[in-house]
């Protein structure tokens, strides 16, 4: 296992090296530099205050020496400086990451509680009227965008008091459970789609297992029930759930950008909505640079979870 | 005569016919609506739906007919999915199937890039794609194109690889066809299969990013109407006038609706493996 860890790990360098070659360069796209966006067209800069600005926003150099000094930086946990406030980046996003993250986080615990157990009960019950409910509500919730049934929560909830967050964000560890209640329907806005998502392959995954001749050894010897379904069928079935779960919390992370800003919640989403409206490309860069590094390092985790639970995986992967 | 194979796919119908009556409001619209979308009008400032002001799904923030801004906003959506899941599934499918086709280096290249592409959350690429573009509806349809990309590369990539080593190919290489000749002519023809069924999912989720991005404030502008951005002006009133934010939101919903029953029912009927699944 541990060779595999190690191997994976060192794949990760490539991929992380390209994902900052991309958001350097799309950045360096924009029309007009950062500079020429920060002094606007009011200011008026003699050529030595303007070699001197020049200077400081990293414009005197070929690209590809700014490229390899960025990354440098990035190393020294220097992401740039905001073009607004001039402050530096990095605090404001790592101020701001928990709440994206347990966003994140409790979507995916919610939408894991509703379609594993929605899954297993269809496929217990194939075809009959409530494997088909359940499939069309899920398909329903497929196609539902989050922030619109974020805006009918905020309709249908605005007045019961704490559910809606509205401005006046608790932390977990101020007050965990009005923390986790103000939480609640954001979360629930975000992982409604991916728990019908999880629904459908548990389901698929289930109805395969099932037809397994060990499942009928498993019931000839006499087994409960429910251990035969809970310990034999889903321990297996689970795997590719565990798979889709780890791609889909990429997708998780992103819908909190929308979620956040329907809710009001101070997360990194809203800071890049802020940022994106005032063309503040330091921060721009820096939030896309931190959330896909996440994703990527939740892609890699899954990997890794994935190999625990499926022995064969780890086999193969060591031999290669 | 014999019905054919989709038609004998319920879910497949069902999705069917809920995207034609999308296409047949999308055509109405260009002859017919109710209302000038664009018409404000201070006297009829957010009514809510009735049949006898003629306003059947009510009217926004500043007088304008719901119902005409929804159907005017439907072919705005076909376009923007249409483009955009063409833009990706052509350029997409051709670096999968070069991928696929040459392997070893060529492949190594291709592949890696589109991995790369696909370490971003798909909905963060394109607002930050926008956000370097510029709001304007052409960069929402090159935004959403790009994130498509690494998807229809990685399905058209898997689906070569699998099909290069079959007999057939070989018997057309030892024949003398060339390179070209195996890709158009063998080749493509046999991966249409995960092809089809991944353009159709690609198109419901081409209408729900357009919705998020105009949702943003980042798609298409006011005050050309687009279900996102009805449903982001929706929202400065929506506490005290509803129907602005719930009409919009079910149009989105039942299109992307049709698109899901329509990949569904297709994969269902192409992919063999499923077939006893289900």
């Amino acid at each position: 296992m541990g060779k595999y860890i190690f191997k994976r790990l060192l794949s990760l360098i490539p991929v992380l090296i390209g994902v900052s070659l991309i958001v350097f360069f799309l950045v360096r796209m924009i029309p007009g530099s950062a500079l020429q966006m920060y002094m606007g067209t009011q200011v008026e800069a003699t050529p030595e205050q303007m070699e001197e600005l020049k200077r400081l926003f990293g414009e005197d150099k070929p690209i590809p020496i700014l490229y390899i000094e960025w990354v440098g930086n990035l190393l020294h946990g220097d992401f740039g400086y905001s073009l607004r406030t001039g402050r530096p980046v990095l605090p404001d996003i790592l101020n701001r990451l928990p709440i994206s993250l347990e966003l994140t986080l409790y979507s995916l615990i919610l939408a894991l509680l509703i379609g594993i157990p929605l899954g297993v009960l269809s496929s217990l019950h194939q075809n009959t009227f409530g494997d088909f409910l359940n499939r069309v509500v899920g398909l329903i919730g497929l196609s539902l965008p989050q922030f619109w049934l974020a805006a009918l929560m905020v309709i249908a909830f605005s007045n019961s008091s704490g559910w809606i967050p509205m401005g006046n964000y608790i932390s977990f560890f101020e007050a965990p459970l009005k923390n986790l209640k103000m939480f609640f329907l954001p979360s629930l806005a975000i992982g409604f789609g991916f728990a019908a998502v999880v629904m459908r392959y548990t389901r698929n995954s289930m109805l395969e297992v099932l037809q397994m001749d060990y499942i009928r050894t498993a019931k000839a010897k006499g087994l409960r029930y429910r251990n035969v379904i809970i310990i034999h069928a889903l321990k297996n079935a689970i795997l590719p759930v565990i798979t889709v779960t780890g791609f889909n919390a990429g997708y998780l992370l992103g819908g909190s950008i929308v979620i956040e800003e329907v809710f009001a919640l101070p997360g990194m989403g809203r800071l890049a909505l802020y940022a994106i409206n005032q063309r503040d490309y330091p921060v721009i860069q820096a939030i896309v640079l931190v959330i896909a590094t996440l994703f990527v390092v939740v892609n890699l985790v899954t990997d890794l979870i994935y190999a625990l639970a499926d022995p064969r995986i780890r086999l193969i992967e060591e031999k290669r | 005569m014999k019905t054919p194979r989709l038609l004998r796919n319920g879910i497949a119908v069902a999705g069917l016919v809920l995207i034609l009556l999308y296409v047949f409001i999308s055509v109405i619209s260009f002859f017919w609506l109710p209302f000038d979308p664009l018409a404000m009008d201070a006297k009829q400032i957010l009514q809510s739906p009735s049949f006898s002001t003629g306003h059947v799904f009510g009217t926004d923030e500043f007088g304008r007919d719901i119902l005409s801004r929804i159907m005017k906003g439907t072919s705005v959506s076909f376009i923007i999915s249409i483009s955009a899941t063409s833009l990706g599934a052509v350029i997409g499918i051709f670096m999968g199937v070069w991928a696929g086709y040459l392997g070893g280096k060529a492949d190594n290249i291709i592949m890696r890039f589109a991995d790369i592409l696909f370490s971003f959350p798909s909905l963060l690429l394109a607002i930050f794609i926008m956000a370097i573009l510029g709001e304007h509806t052409y960069n929402v349809v090159l935004a959403i194109g790009i994130v498509y990309i690494p998807q229809f590369a990685r399905i058209s990539r898997g689906a070569i690889i699998a099909l290069k080593g079959n007999e057939f190919i070989r018997a057309a290489k030892s024949n003398g066809a060339g390179r070209s000749y195996i890709l158009v002519h063998h080749l493509l023809p046999n991966i249409t299969a995960p092809l089809i069924v991944q353009i159709s999912l690609s198109l419901s989720t081409a209408i729900l990013l357009e919705s998020a991005l105009s949702f943003l404030g980042l798609g298409v502008q006011p005050p050309n109407p687009s279900w996102g951005n009805m449903l982001s002006s929706a929202r400065k009133v929506m506490m005290f006038a509803p129907w602005t934010a719930v009409y919009p939101g079910l149009a989105i919903v039942l299109l992307v609706l049709g698109f899901n029953l329509l990949g569904d029912g297709l994969r269902d009927m192409l992919d063999p493996r499923l077939r006893n699944v289900r």
